[in-house]
């Protein structure tokens, strides 16, 4: 077979609208393309001119699946704009928060959307029909992270109650306690999660990636850190842009980034796990060690698994942030707008999440800027799939074609969120 | 109506963030009951299958933006026995419709290192401004206990109980002091559509609009009492212009104050 062309119009279990391209020819990868074609919807365009304290309500839209992490880079920059940080059992409550997305997020992914690919079917239901115990794990894992959004939060999906500066609201310790024996079942869900998920059955393919993560002295990183990589970037939010650019390329509606002086990089789960291993809780690592991840994964089908450790540690960490808290006196402190500009990056379930606003003395915006994970990803995302087919040309077009369609889940792309940030070049006076 | 076959139900995505459908998938206790009831035939987000239309039911995420969308949204139509629109985007154009207050094409050109590549229209808008509708399931996001109505309703052949009244019927409902009048919050709900359950006043906060205009919103008498607690014009069309900009009553309230 000298020329073969895989193609998918149109990806499923994914979020958002893409599609992808593989051009073989004389049995070499000329050209892997991940296609986005889902609509921009120009947030960076329209929060010009809109005040600060309306980041967290506007940018939540972005994105469905993972609100919260635009809620919380985008109260971060702006209050790092104006000079004051959130500190204390309000930090914590941003935490826990973050713990839930990541646990919803990761559970949809691990059991709804990429579980399929390893067993052979079609989607959840299916898989439901022959392993009812195993997608009801799911679905209830899940439903225990909406429900810790949904507490503090005040619903799943775009939260209303986070705020610049803190919350409108703050739960009474006795409410926050009503999680506490649901966590512990997640708990356990999670560890069964781990388990269950080094079961499947895992192509061998292992890449030499730069990873990329935020990475704090104390924790596993959510809200806070600094952005390094395994090959020695180690900067703050505010370098970001010194070391990483966007481009546009013809196929996708979403930007694509890199570091400026090596090429792509890798965020997400993997990219934490294997820089942040060492701040993992015992039992999380003690788990992954038993499931057969070591300090660093490079397979990217593996992820599953990392996704799994990531939900246990998830679970710890909120039954910790539940058993310390004392409510504060006030749901948030007070931010006063001065013309500046701030920059932050928080972990999205699917990776680095940068925001970088610029104000004026009234508090309006004068400039927006936003990186989600899933456009770093892209060119990481091409490169799998053409080492990928390269190494397995041997498969058929069926095969190759479920295999590819694999690799793209492997990152858990959030497509809508990837391509509504076209940057605006002019001043509107 | 519905025999013996069961029902085909397809899930289409236009602009949007993913939010709406995601809340199909929300309903973790009733996802799989759902599915015993319903074929889900077309379902990119959740399933790799795709069975062929027409379906019975398809509901309908997201707003209009690109000239490709204004033709595929036709070719739904045809391949749909119900359609039914879910949320925002997809009922008044989203938060993407603040562009339609924009000069877009002064600056879609100036904009992008590469604009050729980027197909946009200058208006986000509603499906209904493109093709009959059958049923607006309203909210930003959806109420996911009022989907699973509107798909009950659907298979019993009946009208989805879905009420039109305001946010300020759930306050009293729920026995919440009104965040405005006793603390002197702006608050959108008066004007706003039920549906959440009054959940920002519930955080003592003021709704911010979710649900878009209830019906026969009296947006001007609210704009006023705003300017009694002191809250500035632009303020006030900040407030309209939220993700229900477009829809028609909140349009005009923030034109009306927009100098």
């Amino acid at each position: 077979m000298k020329s073969r062309i895989i193609t998918v119009d149109y990806l499923a279990r994914v979020e958002g609208e893409g599609g992808l391209s593989i051009r073989i020819k004389d049995d070499k990868v000329v050209e892997a393309k991940l296609k986005i074609f889902e609509p921009p919807r120009f947030f960076e365009g329209f929060l010009r001119g809109r005040s600060f304290t309306e980041v967290p309500d506007i940018t939540a839209r972005i994105c469905g699946i993972c609100p919260v992490a635009y809620q919380m880079s985008s109260s971060h920059a702006m209050e790092t704009a104006c000079g004051v940080s959130v500190e204390g059992p309000l930090r914590d409550l941003r935490r826990l928060l973050y713990c839930g997305e990541w646990i919803e997020s990761h559970a949809l992914h691990i059991y709804m959307l990429h579980a399929p690919d390893f067993l052979g079917y079609q989607d959840a239901v299916q898989l439901a029909q022959d392993h009812p115990d195993v997608v009801n794990r799911g679905l209830q894992l899940k439903k225990v992270g909406n429900d810790i959004i949904t507490l503090v939060g005040g619903r799943e999906i775009h939260p209303i109650n986070p705020r610049v500066g803190g919350f409108y609201k703050v739960p009474a310790k006795k409410e926050l306690d009503t999680l506490t024996e649901r966590l512990k079942w997640a708990t356990e869900a999670a560890l069964e999660t781990i388990r269950w998920s080094a079961t499947l059955p895992f192509p061998d393919y292992e890449q030499d990636y730069e990873f990329v993560a935020l990475r704090h002295p104390d924790e596993y990183p959510l809200n806070d850190g600094r952005v390094v990589s395994n090959r020695g970037l180690d900067i703050s939010a505010e370098e970001f842009l010194d070391h990483f650019e966007e481009e546009q390329v013809k196929h996708s509606t979403s930007l694509h980034a890199r570091i400026k002086e090596r090429g792509e990089y890798l965020v997400g789960p993997m990219a934490r796990y294997s820089l942040n291993f060492d701040k993992l809780p015992a039992a999380a690592q003690e788990a992954a060690g038993e499931a057969g991840l070591g300090r660093v994964c490079t397979n990217p089908f593996k992820s599953i698994i990392v996704r799994g450790v990531e939900t246990l540690f998830a679970c710890l960490e909120a039954q910790r942030i539940i058993e310390a808290y004392q409510a504060p006196e006030s749901p948030c402190v007070e931010v006063k707008p001065r013309a500046a500009t701030g920059h932050w990056c928080t972990e999205a379930p699917r990776g680095l999440l940068y925001h970088r606003y610029q104000i004026d003395d009234n508090g309006d915006i004068k400039d927006a800027r936003i990186i989600p994970p899933t456009s770093q990803n892209q060119k990481a995302i091409e490169n799998d799939l053409s080492h990928f087919v390269g190494d397995n040309l041997h498969l058929s077009q069926d095969d190759l074609t479920w295999r590819c369609e694999q690799m793209v889940r492997n990152y858990d792309p959030c497509i809508s969120c990837s391509c509504h940030f076209l940057k605006l070049d002019i001043e509107r006076e | 109506m519905v025999g013996k076959r069961k029902p085909k139900l397809a899930v289409w995505k236009f602009a949007s963030c993913d939010g709406c459908q995601l809340c199909l998938l929300d309903c973790e206790d009733e996802l799989l009951a759902v599915a015993g009831e319903i074929e889900i035939a077309n379902f990119p987000e959740a399933s790799h299958r795709v069975v062929k239309g027409p379906y019975d039911i398809s509901f309908v995420e997201g707003s209009i933006t690109t000239p490709h969308d204004a033709e595929r949204i036709h070719k739904v139509r045809r391949a749909s026995k119900f359609l039914v629109t879910i949320g925002a985007c997809a009922t008044a154009g989203g938060i993407q419709a603040l562009r339609n207050f924009a000069d877009v094409s002064e600056y879609t050109s100036i904009v992008y290192p590469s604009p050729e590549y980027i197909k946009t229209l200058n208006k986000s808008t509603p499906i209904a401004d493109h093709v009959p509708v059958d049923f607006e399931l309203r909210g930003c996001p959806i109420n996911k206990y009022q989907l699973v109505e509107v798909l009950s309703a659907f298979l019993n052949g009946r009208k989805p109980n879905i009420p039109a009244y305001s946010v300020c019927m759930e306050c009293k409902m729920r026995g919440i002091v009104c965040v405005m009048v006793a603390r002197g919050i702006p608050c959108l709900g008066p004007v706003t559509q039920a549906g959440c359950g009054a959940l920002c006043p519930s955080y003592d906060r003021g709704c911010y609009g979710c649900f878009g205009p209830k019906e026969t919103p009296n947006t001007s008498a609210l704009g006023e009492a705003w300017k009694r607690l002191n809250v500035e014009d632009r303020d006030i069309v900040r407030a309209f212009r939220g993700v229900n900009a477009y829809a028609e009553p909140f349009r005009k309230a923030s034109e009306a104050y927009e100098k």
